[in-house]
């Protein structure tokens, strides 16, 4: 592709200093985004996606320890910014939207002062257009009578409305980049849905890169182009929605898929597949292939630094297995 | 005859309401809120009864009435055919026990896992320290947890160990139902299928009768064997599970099934064609409760609560039904 990626990671690793020692979160992630382009980063619980969407954001905790040989942003490289750069950035071309909405929305202000506010620190706008965009937002994200909308409190909207109106906030200034880190999990199944179709909907519309961090696979194929999935602080496995689903090639992801209950595949009642074990510590030094301790397949060459392969398609895995040896799910 | 079979329930609500007290602002009166209104449900042996429904809409505090944790403001609970009001605690404890969403607020982290597990045998007096001892080996096994873990604490076992030790406590008392809340939704997708073969694997063992409750429609389908779908405190719709998946009745069960997200990477995001605005349970809307949502609405239904159609496979409450039944 000739386009410049709006995001391309190369290498980027985060070291937790601990009392026990170096907690290793991320350990060398490569990925890249282009416009208008969903990449989903599906994974075990602390195999690192937050701290990865936090680093990209340039919102990591300061005693945390981030490297990396290239985090480009349009091609302009991140690390070293200064801080007011990033604050520029952010919320402007590049904005986030937590799980939890209350950790971006300000208990004290109305709706209507925080999204005008989310314009108005970056565009030379008159109070009433950012008023106006505001209500233009608010429809868009579905929320019916947005004009008496603007004059109530966070508190006064249910979780589904609040996470709306975050939404609505991140998009105020049509960011390029978006990242939303689990928006839907506390929310309702059906409420969930309204939510993703409407994010997948915006992204169209504005033609922006969105990141989107879950653990449910089932949001992962209706809402991804691209996929990454991530185990014990590495990207073991990245392609298409479609090779990751209809191929998955790595043993993690492989048994990902083949633990959850899928109507028409799954038979009710039946044994689910399941990974017996546990994620082990990333504290001290890490070698080796992590999820060894839980892989059918594995072999003592397992415990050496791990290649990767890679398809034409850019479907690549990390695993001493290539090709030959896929085990369809 | 009766929509659950001949088999008598061994578990059984009749009319049952829970109403509680709550204030809005910080000067106004206490009004009250119906989370759970009018609630018949029979559970028999061995079943698997799902019971999904939106955030809040009382499938919580019909567990917490069924494990005897709230008082019902009104209606009956019936455990084996006797009346649970004013039964023994003990023997309650003996037949209903319940495991928790939260693997890890729901274990004391200063207790070892030996102490945890015979915890419920110690409050209610049963058996000697020998006895307590075996029956903690005993579920250690049977859950596949190994027994160097007894002597453990929570804090040192995976999010799956613990979710083990909280089945292993529910089970020590030899339960008959067990009440599940949310059992796996803390839990990694990797770890989620080990407790749902567990659970299936006891229910046949132990010949358990389950009541679960799960945001995971697909968990639900997996699992249930009948299921009990609730909204604003009402059970709107209950059908064996395979004839509730593959025909839905009820606009809000069509709607609940329409925003399950299967795997398929070929296929988007569904339009649920579903109002975002939850009621509020304390000013619920007039007639059928579910009316400012349904894309089925009638003009009666703004009015009129819907009559409660029962047939041989569950009962729907619905109008689109009652007329459906009338002109047959
Ligand atoms: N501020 C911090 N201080 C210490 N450790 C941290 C901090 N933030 C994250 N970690 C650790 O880093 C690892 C990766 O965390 P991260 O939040 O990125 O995981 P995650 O993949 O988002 O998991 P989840 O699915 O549970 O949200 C975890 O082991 C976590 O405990
Ligand atoms: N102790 C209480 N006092 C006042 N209101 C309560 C109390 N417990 C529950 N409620 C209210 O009763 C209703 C039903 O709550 P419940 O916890 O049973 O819902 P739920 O279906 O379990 O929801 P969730 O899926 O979020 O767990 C809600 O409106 C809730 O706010
Ligand atoms: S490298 Fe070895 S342990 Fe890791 S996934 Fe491949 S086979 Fe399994
Ligand atoms: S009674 Fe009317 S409003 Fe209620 S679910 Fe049926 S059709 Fe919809
Ligand atoms: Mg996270
Ligand atoms: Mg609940």
């Amino acid at each position: 592709m000739s386009e410049e990626p709006i995001l391309a990671v190369e290498g980027l690793t985060i070291d937790i200093p601990l009392a026990q020692g170096t907690l290793h979160a991320v350990r060398g992630i490569d990925f890249e985004l282009n416009r208008g382009e969903t990449l989903c980063i599906v994974g075990e619980s602390g195999s690192g996606k937050s701290l990865t969407s936090l680093a990209v954001m340039g919102l990591l905790p300061k005693r945390l320890e981030c490297a990396a040989r290239k985090l480009a942003f349009r091609g302009t490289e991140l690390q070293g910014q200064p801080a007011s750069a990033m604050r520029q950035l952010r919320g402007n071309r590049m904005a986030m939207i937590f799980q939890e909405p209350m950790t971006s929305l300000n208990p004290a202000y109305t709706i209507g002062d925080q999204l005008a506010e989310a314009l108005l620190l970056h565009r030379r706008v008159s109070k009433a257009e950012a008023r106006a965009r505001a209500v233009e937002l608010l429809g868009k994200v579905g929320i019916t009578a947005a004009e008496s909308r603007l004059s109530q409190y966070p508190h006064q909207l249910s979780g589904g409305l609040r996470q709306r109106v975050m939404i609505a906030m991140a998009l105020m200034c049509e960011p390029e980049l978006v990242i939303a880190d689990e928006p839907t999990t506390a929310l309702d199944v059906t409420i969930q849905a309204q939510i993703l179709r409407l994010l997948v909907d915006l992204q169209r519309e504005m033609n922006m890169a969105m990141i989107l961090v879950t653990h449910d696979l089932g949001v992962v194929a209706r809402v991804a182009d691209k996929v990454a999935v991530m185990y014990a602080g590495e990207v073991v496995e990245q392609g298409t929605a479609k090779e990751i689903f209809e191929h998955p090639s790595h043993p993690y992801t492989q048994g990902l898929l083949r633990c959850i209950p899928v109507p028409g595949r799954t038979k009710p009642g039946e044994h689910l597949g399941s990974i017996p074990g546990i994620v082990p510590s990333l504290i001290g030094k890490v070698e080796g292939c992590a999820f060894r301790t839980r892989c059918d397949l594995a072999e003592s060459a397992c415990a050496k630094p791990v290649p990767i392969h890679r398809t034409q398609g850019g479907h690549a895995w990390r695993c001493i297995h290539s090709d030959t040896e896929r085990v369809p799910a | 005859m009766s929509a659950a079979g001949s088999s008598p329930p061994v578990l059984e609500l009749a009319g049952v309401t829970k109403t509680y007290r709550v204030k809005q602002g910080l000067f106004s009166r206490p009004k009250p809120l119906q989370a759970v209104g009018g609630v018949d449900l029979r559970i028999r042996k061995k079943d698997v009864l799902g019971l999904v429904g939106e955030s809040g809409c009382g499938k919580s505090t019909l567990a917490k009435i069924l494990l005897g944790l709230e008082a019902p403001t009104s209606g009956r609970v019936m455990v084996d055919g006797i009346e649970a009001a004013g039964q023994d605690r003990t023997l309650l404890a003996r037949r209903i026990q319940p495991i928790f969403q939260d693997p890890y607020s729901s274990l004391n982290p200063r207790k070892s896992i030996e102490d945890i597990i015979a915890l419920p045998l110690v409050v209610h007096k049963v058996g000697d320290s020998a006895g307590r001892a075996q029956a903690v080996s005993k579920m250690l096994d049977l859950v596949g947890l190994p027994q160097r873990v007894r002597r453990g604490y929570p804090n040192q076992l995976s999010g799956g160990q613990r979710q083990r030790v909280a089945i292993a406590r529910a089970l020590v008392m030899k339960p008959e139902i067990v009440i599940c809340d949310e059992p796996t939704s803390a839990l990694d997708v990797s770890v989620q299928s080990q407790i749902l073969n567990l659970l299936g694997d006891l229910r046949e063992e132990l010949s358990l009768t389950y009541l679960f409750i799960s945001h995971n429609l697909a968990v639900v389908e997996h699992l249930a064997t009948r299921v009990a779908v609730m909204y604003l405190g009402r059970i709107v719709e209950e059908a064996p599970a395979a004839d509730l998946f593959a025909e839905p009745r009820h606009p809000y069960t069509k709607a609940l099934l329409a925003s399950v997200l299967t795997p398929d990477p070929s296929m988007s995001v569904p339009d649920t064609h579903l109002g975002a605005s939850y009621p509020n349970p304390i000013a619920p809307p007039s007639g059928c409760h579910f009316h400012p949502r349904c894309a089925a609405v009638r003009d009666i239904c703004k009015t009129v609560p819907p009559p409660h159609v029962s047939d041989t496979k569950g009962h729907v409450d619905c109008h689109l039904y009652a007329e459906r039944t009338q002109a047959a």
